[in-house]
């Protein structure tokens, strides 16, 4: 246990991060120009570290596979980022935002790490207004707030529905300022291989360049590894099709080890799928939840009814439609987090309630919101006994006006207009809480290499709040790491460059040449997508919204065969030393046949349910997931050995000061 | 349905390319356009041969990965899409359709589809900011009031997700539109306003040096972006522009 260090700061809650950067050591600006940083993902984590890193008077590389860093997936949400400022005046302070964190995440993240997130989150949107990001504001010119799941009161600061891409906007425009000022070096088109370790610490990676297919050795004092999370071992999920667990995988085989990789989250509203061809899923943001109403008909032959087209869903009465949210949890109704509400879906639809073809979506209904925006719109504009139609004009612009793109895209997508028919949602894998296992300075149990973001598995627990993926991403890489890191660094200013002609770097090298001619030298029978999708329905089938012991012990050993299938037999066509996408995937989809195994062994091996780990065998009479603190109130942090079936457990016990323990309830 | 399609296959940026035929069936209306050249690589691969490479990303229109020019139009027939939210039910059964990379000087093409458009990366990086540092010690987000109307006409502009759509749309490939959207977003908020002068003059200096042309007002840009980024943008750069011309 003595390697499970958090090195969380001793002293009261509220002062523990101010303590820890007084007493942390410095590095003086001339000697930070002789310190190279190395940040491999360049979404909101990663591009807020390189430029508050280059800022400082770092040497930033920075690596991302996509063609420009204002491409990283963090630019896909679409809800907004949250912020302890309470200008709505309703009770919000830091403290609630730490304990709404804390308990949506059902009692499975650090009190320490949650309380500086929930401190440094207005500092976020100080630090983001400044930097000319264009959140919405009400007609005085201040800035608006809307509400989230898991929480009651409004501190999601939002920019339509496009929160994500103006705050790494925010975040690339920093960077750009750096890359001007030849601070930051930004390789684009790149691709971490391996992690590089002298001496047990990270010195640098080896990294691919797609488009030349030339392999680069790269060196630094310190690596920062901010490349999101790992969803798309499900193959289907929101994430971008590039999105991949390569770079952490990499650094979990050197040493690193990787906590909780079962804790994933299914997000509650998501676009159903619609056949076999499908690539991915699209999110249709949480904030609908603040309007839309979640229901299935009551009876089962009106929900084959509908499934048959021979019923419209806006034809069934009020009193036969089951707003099930509403009437399981009074308190929250539609705004339950996510992992209750994805739940709730996936029950009624098991018991035979779904609404499309394929006997898996729910309703999203906007009538009522239409028609009480529309009331209130004729009232304010002085309009006397309005019609039906005026008032469903009214109220649709209103809409219209909040979540105008979402509702394109809806349509876009399904060819049904959200305005006049509710839309069908189905839950979708979205988010991975678990990832790189990190101390309180986000250091891993690597020296010298670091995690933020989602890569690692910090914050949020069992499951995270809508809003607070993108606080943790800014807060890590503007606010924490920055100062972390030179703690770290200040042993490093005497030691010089570190040189790339190292037998280190030599054997990382050929190990990478290795993997990749083993890659291309598969039999050839399928093709890369053939194994993805393949492991993806295992993994959304036996490790997904609920699980259990029989099923997951499947899963293990399909996974297993797979794994081997895929290597002996997969087809990699074209050649290594040159630009070639399914070469890419391939090595992608090899870690992901790794870690889903580990997956299904974390979540075997977790005999509880909490958040959105839901075990079958663990739940109250009424459904609920039943959480056991006595015996799984820990971190599990898995250490590379070979086979994931190998790996080995460590915990981390989770200890609790300021908040008590509790049944997580939204009744 | 069966399609024709006629794509553009380049090995590399210094190979020459060239027109090829395919024939796919099977394709539904509910597919993406994206998903519908997954399956024709899929295909490809099963046959031994090399997929075609196009870029693509996040699939759901907003981190500007994909650039097709389909049939002539940048991100294909539909208004207001990018290319992987183009869904096939715009098609017909036995349609023949182009497919060719975004076509500019300033955006030469790496391999098949795909072509390098890091020259808008170097214009932002030319003055695309505020220079503010990330320590987080500024002002109280509620200290400057911002109009609503400049707010979300900042907003508006901000969308731009860079994509490159309008350059390939123009006949001159200029990035006017691009350009300005960046400058606007600025010019309409207080804190772009100290160094408002030096920011559009770099970014347009910028962008004359990497190759594009100039904007002959021909509109085209906004019809196709596929964020809906409107002219009024431009003519904002230029007003900008002149201004700190006059400033010096």
């Amino acid at each position: 246990m003595g390697i499970l260090d958090s090195k969380i700061p001793s002293g009261p809650l509220a002062d523990k991060w101010t303590k820890h950067k007084n007493d942390i050591n410095l590095v003086n600006p001339a000697n930070k120009r002789n310190i190279d940083i190395i940040v491999v993902g360049t979404g909101l984590a990663g591009g807020a570290a390189a430029a508050t890193l280059a800022e400082l008077g770092y040497n930033v590389k920075t690596f991302c596979y996509q063609d420009s860093p204002r491409r990283a997936h963090s630019i896909a949400a679409q809800g907004g980022i949250n912020a302890a400022k309470n200008y709505q005046g309703d009770g919000d302070s830091n403290y609630r935002l730490f304990y709404d964190t804390i308990k949506g995440g059902d009692y499975r993240s650090r009190e320490g790490n949650v309380y500086r997130l929930a401190e440094v989150s207005g500092n976020i949107i100080d630090q983001c207004v400044a930097q000319g990001v264009p959140f919405a504001r009400e007609y005085g010119g201040m800035l608006d707030n809307r509400s989230f799941g898991g929480v009651l009161v409004s501190r999601t600061f939002y920019a339509k529905g496009q929160t994500g891409q103006q705050l790494l906007l925010g975040a690339y425009s920093a960077m750009n300022r750096q890359i001007n000022r030849g601070k930051i070096q930004a390789y684009n088109r790149h691709e971490m291989m391996d992690l590089v370790l002298v001496d047990g610490k990270a010195r640098g990676i080896i990294a691919r360049d797609l488009v030349s297919g030339e392999i680069e050795r790269h060196s630094a004092h310190a690596v920062v590894l901010a490349t999101g999370g790992y969803g798309n071992v499900f193959f289907l999920s929101t994430n971008a099709m590039g999105s991949n667990v390569m770079a952490a995988w990499r650094a979990h085989r050197k040493g690193a080890f990787f906590a909780n990789p079962c804790f994933t989250q299914i997000h509650p509203t998501c676009i159903p799928v619609s056949g076999d061809h499908q690539s991915k899923l699209t999110l249709m943001s949480e904030s609908l939840r603040n309007d839309g109403r979640i229901w299935v008909p009551k009876k089962k032959e009106d929900a084959i009814a509908i499934r048959e087209g021979k019923l419209k869903p806006t034809e069934l009465a009020e009193e036969d439609r089951d707003y099930y949210l509403e009437r399981r949890y009074p308190a929250f109704g539609n705004l339950v987090p996510r992992d209750v509400a994805s739940r709730a879906a996936k029950e009624r639809c098991d018991a035979g309630f779904g609404v499309n073809k394929t006997g898996e979506a729910v309703f999203l209904d906007f009538a009522s919101a239409i028609e009480r925006y529309g009331k209130e719109k004729a009232l304010t504009s002085g309009l006397k006994n309005p019609d039906k139609a005026t008032i469903t004009k009214l109220g649709e612009e209103v809409v219209e006006a909040k979540y105008g793109n979402l509702f394109q895209m809806y349509e876009k997508i399904v060819d049904q207009n959200p305005y006049k028919t509710p839309m069908m949602i189905y839950p979708a894998v979205h988010y991975t809480m678990g990832g790189l296992w990190v101390d309180y300075n986000l250091q891993t149990t690597i020296p010298g290499c670091y995690s933020a973001g989602e890569a690692n598995f910090s914050d949020h627990g069992a499951n995270r709040l809508g809003a607070s993926a993108l606080m943790q991403g800014l807060a890590d890489g503007y606010f924490v790491l920055p100062y972390t890191i030179g703690d770290y660094l200040s042993d490093d200013i005497r030691t010089g460059a570190i040189p790339t002609d190292s037998k280190e770097f030599d054997e990382a090298e050929q190990q990478v040449r290795d993997r990749m001619e083993k890659l291309m030298g598969g039999s050839g029978i399928h093709s890369v997508d053939y194994y993805h999708k393949k492991l993806g329905k295992i993994m959304w089938n036996k490790c997904g919204m609920a699980r259990n012991e029989k099923e997951l012990k499947e899963a293990i050993k399909e996974i297993s065969d797979l794994r081997k299938d895929f290597w002996e037999n997969v087809k990699v066509p074209g050649t290594i030393d040159s630009k070639n996408q399914e070469l890419e995937k391939a090595g992608r989809v090899a870690d992901f046949l790794e870690l889903g195994e580990l997956f299904a062994k974390d979540a075997l091996h977790r005999n509880e349910s909490c958040g959105g780990h839901f075990r079958e065998e663990y739940q109250t009479e009424e459904g609920e997931a039943l959480r056991d603190d006595e015996n799984f109130k820990y971190v599990a942090a898995w250490e590379y050995k070979g086979e994931p079936k190998d790996a080995e457990l460590h915990k981390e016990d989770l200890v609790y000061e300021n908040i008590e323990l509790k049944t997580r309830s939204y009744k | 349905m069966k399609l024709y399609l006629k794509i553009w296959r380049q090995k590399d940026a210094s190979t020459p390319g060239k027109i090829v035929d395919y024939t796919l069936d099977g394709v539904e209306g509910d597919m993406s356009f994206l998903e519908m050249l997954d399956i024709l690589n899929e295909e490809l691969v099963s046959k031994g041969e090399e997929p075609v490479e196009f870029d693509h990303d996040c699939r759901e229109g907003i981190c500007g990965t994909c650039s097709l020019q389909i049939n002539g139009e940048p991100h294909g027939p539909d208004r207001l899409v990018t290319t992987c939210q183009l869904h096939m039910r715009k098609f017909n059964d036995g349609d023949t359709i182009v497919i060719e990379p975004f076509r500019a000087k300033a955006f030469p093409v790496i391999k098949d589809l795909i072509v390098d458009r890091s020259a808008f990366d170097r214009i932002q990086q030319a003055g695309g900011y505020i220079s503010v540092n990330t320590s987080g010690n500024t002002i109280d987000a509620n200290t400057i009031p911002i109009n609503k109307y400049d707010a979300d006409e900042a907003m508006d502009a901000a969308t731009c997700i860079g994509c490159g759509a309008c350059v390939a749309a123009c006949k001159n490939a200029s990035a006017m539109l691009f350009t300005s959207a960046k400058v606007s977003q600025f010019a309409l908020l207080p804190q772009g306003q100290v160094e408002a002068t030096e920011r559009v003059q770099n970014m347009v200096r910028q962008m004359d040096l990497e190759g594009f042309g100039n904007c002959t007002n021909t509109g085209a840009c906004e019809v196709e972006c596929p964020k809906g980024i409107s002219l009024t943008n431009i003519a904002r750069m230029n007003r900008e522009y002149l201004s700190a011309t006059c400033k010096g």
